[in-house]
């Protein structure tokens, strides 16, 4: 075991001591016995993929905040935050905010009362079939490949940082999520991420409380950050005029339209990861609640991911430098700036809390994306096309299979990346092919009744292939950005938001078109899925303080506060 | 059922004691090299200590038996 956990890795960041250790093996066992725990409570199909529909708005909320709050999320941004400023934060406000309390008051009474397992589940109520096949298959193939592409990053987190074998960090992780995900279902996958949010404060929080103090106080870390890298990284918005004026190379279009409007509306409201913790609420008014309780909770995370890398910035003695370079040179890259501030505060105890932390967001984002395929395979693609007269058990029998064998697949995928780094960039490039479509095709499904099923298919076929012929274009020509993005002085990210927009903007057109083009839907098909044919219960006579939309006042107002004091 | 907040509280309550032990013994031992910055704030003690406290109180509120 001794081996198996610290190998002799060169430059490895940080050494655990026993107490550290005995933290994480607490952690296991805890996940393990939650699991065990509620085994007993998955024995029906709406309790092992839904939840039993039950939760309450608290728990649904962090749920759904947690299934995002992965570990590589984490380093990644706090890595961003590093590198281009405080300009990453636009990723957990505007890039965020909007769409969850968009999602919470226009689309989730649609998705809730339309008692819909999942986003395919609903296109098929709204489009019929092919519009649910295709995204099905695209997204079950997707999350399953995206849990190994966390797993194999995980694995190699825990070697670069702990010195662990990369073999052992896969395993162990991902027969743990089996067992805890196989007994428990979705209700265990659950739990299991609102345990992860508080891991994750708990163990991150110190950080920037520390780095502050170290840093002499925000307005001295301001001064540091001018110094060491330029006032541009202290600023939101200023720098958004031109493409040339900020350390990222984007522009207020592309952060507004393309992130703000497009790439986040299309995660938050589409994603079937997160909206299915939504899903699982236990009525209406929880389920509007959730997200909000995500949003205001969403806003404070840049707190233990920007922060520390803007501190890294300003009291690391080492500059980090890009993934490429680090290799090359034996140097600490961007992403390590997470785990190298987390080494530099916390000792015994603590340190052993901040690596549990990483580790509990990767393998609740492995359990999530397990769970998430479990059930669209289950439902949206087995059931549907392949055996439509299964007993309620043998759904349940097939969800715990699906669950073991989309592990193993995820395992195989974490090995393919290993020999083939390439494979992420692909799978992340997958990812972003669809979301933008999938949003305009079903925010046109809940808002616009004249929308045809053929309308709905369509317009999400061509936006996707319009997504990938742009990815491929610039893929071949680099160059072609410019053309993209509208601009010669655009750079990489500017890619994605341009990318997200277009895709829209071709699915909302061909949907359109098509949809005038053919026959409308009967009334009589559409009753609880569109707006206008969809009675929304009130939430009743309660104090304004009990209204989802007054807590969503709350949280806008916040929001632009926030944004102005960081402009 | 027992609640998820009764988990938490104690995941919080366990990972505070053990944090809060090993800061009072660095506190009484101090380690001739703590290999962290801001050694002299004893961050594990009293972050421990929140935890702990956090924990417990969880841990009693949503405790199964108070609970039913």
């Amino acid at each position: 075991m001794t081996l198996l956990l610290a190998a002799e890795v060169p430059n490895r960041l940080v050494r655990l001591s026993p107490i550290d250790i005995v933290i994480v093996i607490f952690y296991f066992a805890l996940v393990l016995s939650i699991g065990w725990y509620l085994r007993g409570r998955a024995n029906t199909g709406e309790d092992f993929f839904m939840a039993g529909r039950e939760m309450t708005a608290w728990v649904a909320g962090l749920s759904f905040l947690s299934a995002n709050l992965g570990a590589l999320e984490l380093m990644g941004w706090a890595g961003s935050a590093y590198q281009y400023g405080i300009l990453a934060t636009h990723w957990y406000w505007i890039g965020a905010i909007p769409a969850m309390l968009f999602l919470a008051l226009v689309m989730m009474p649609f998705y809730y009362i339309s008692k819909t397992h999942s986003v395919p589940g609903y296109l098929k109520l709204r489009f019929g079939e092919s519009s649910r096949a295709l995204s099905a298959v695209s997204f079950a193939f997707m999350t399953v490949l995206m849990s190994g592409v966390n797993m194999f990053a995980m694995a190699k987190v825990m070697q670069i940082v702990l010195g662990w074998d990369i073999n052992f960090s896969i395993w162990v992780s991902s027969v743990t999520v089996a067992i805890y995900v196989t007994l428990g279902g979705l209700r265990s996958a659950i739990f299991n991420e609102v345990l992860q949010f508080f891991l994750i404060w708990a163990g991150a929080l110190l950080i920037p409380i520390l780095g502050l103090y170290e840093a002499g106080g925000w307005t001295n870390l301001k001064v540091l950050i001018t110094q060491r890298a330029s006032e541009q990284y202290i600023h939101m918005w200023s720098g958004l005029g031109s493409f040339s004026n900020n350390p990222m190379g984007i522009n207020w279009v592309g952060i507004v339209f393309g992130l703000g409007a497009v790439i986040s509306m299309g995660y938050w409201t589409t994603d079937f990861l997160v909206v299915q913790r939504i899903l699982a609420a236990k009525d209406i008014r929880s389920a509007e609640m959730a997200p909000i309780i995500g949003a205001g909770f969403k806003m404070f995370v840049p707190i233990i991911v920007i922060l520390p890398g803007l501190l890294g910035l300003a009291v690391l003695p080492e500059k980090l430098v890009p993934e490429s370079v680090a290799v090359a040179t034996g140097g600490h890259s961007y992403n390590d700036v997470l785990p190298l501030m987390l080494a530099r505060y916390c000792g015994p105890g603590l340190l052993g809390l901040g690596v549990t932390a990483l580790i509990a967001g990767f393998m609740s984002g492995m359990a999530g994306n397990v769970s998430a395929f479990t059930t669209v395979w289950t439902y949206d693609i087995y059931r549907p096309f392949i055996n439509r007269t299964g007993s309620d058990h043998h759904y349940v029998n097939m969800g715990r299979w699906t669950t073991v064998i989309g592990v193993l697949i995820s395992v195989g995928t974490a090995y393919l990346v290993m020999q083939f780094a390439s494979i992420m960039d692909y799978v992340q490039a997958l990812f972003s092919f669809f979301i933008a479509p999938l949003f305009g095709t079903v925010v046109l499904g809940m808002l616009w009744k004249r929308a045809t099923g053929a309308g709905g298919f369509w317009g999400l076929l061509c936006g996707t292939l319009s997504s990938i012929g742009m990815w491929a274009w610039v893929k071949i020509d680099p160059s072609a950005l410019r053309y993209v993005a509208l601009s010669p002085h655009a750079k990489g990210l500017a890619q994605d938001m341009f990318q997200a927009l277009w895709s829209f903007v071709v699915c909302v057109i061909v949907t359109v078109t098509v949809s005038l083009a053919t026959k409308p839907m009967a009334d009589g098909q559409l009753i609880g899925l569109v707006y206008g044919l969809t009675k929304v219960p009130s939430v009743g006579d309660v104090p304004l303080y009990q209204k989802p939309l007054f807590w969503a006042a709350i949280v806008t107002v916040v929001f632009f506060v926030l944004n102005i004091i960081f402009w | 059922m027992v609640s998820i907040w009764f988990f938490i509280g104690i995941s919080l309550a366990v990972n505070g004691a053990l944090i809060l032990g090993a800061g009072i013994y660095q506190l009484v031992i101090p380690p001739a090299d703590p290999g962290v910055v801001l050694f002299h704030l004893h961050a594990n003690v009293w972050w421990g200590a929140a935890l702990l406290a956090i924990g417990l109180v969880y841990s009693f509120k949503f405790a199964p038996k108070r609970q039913s």
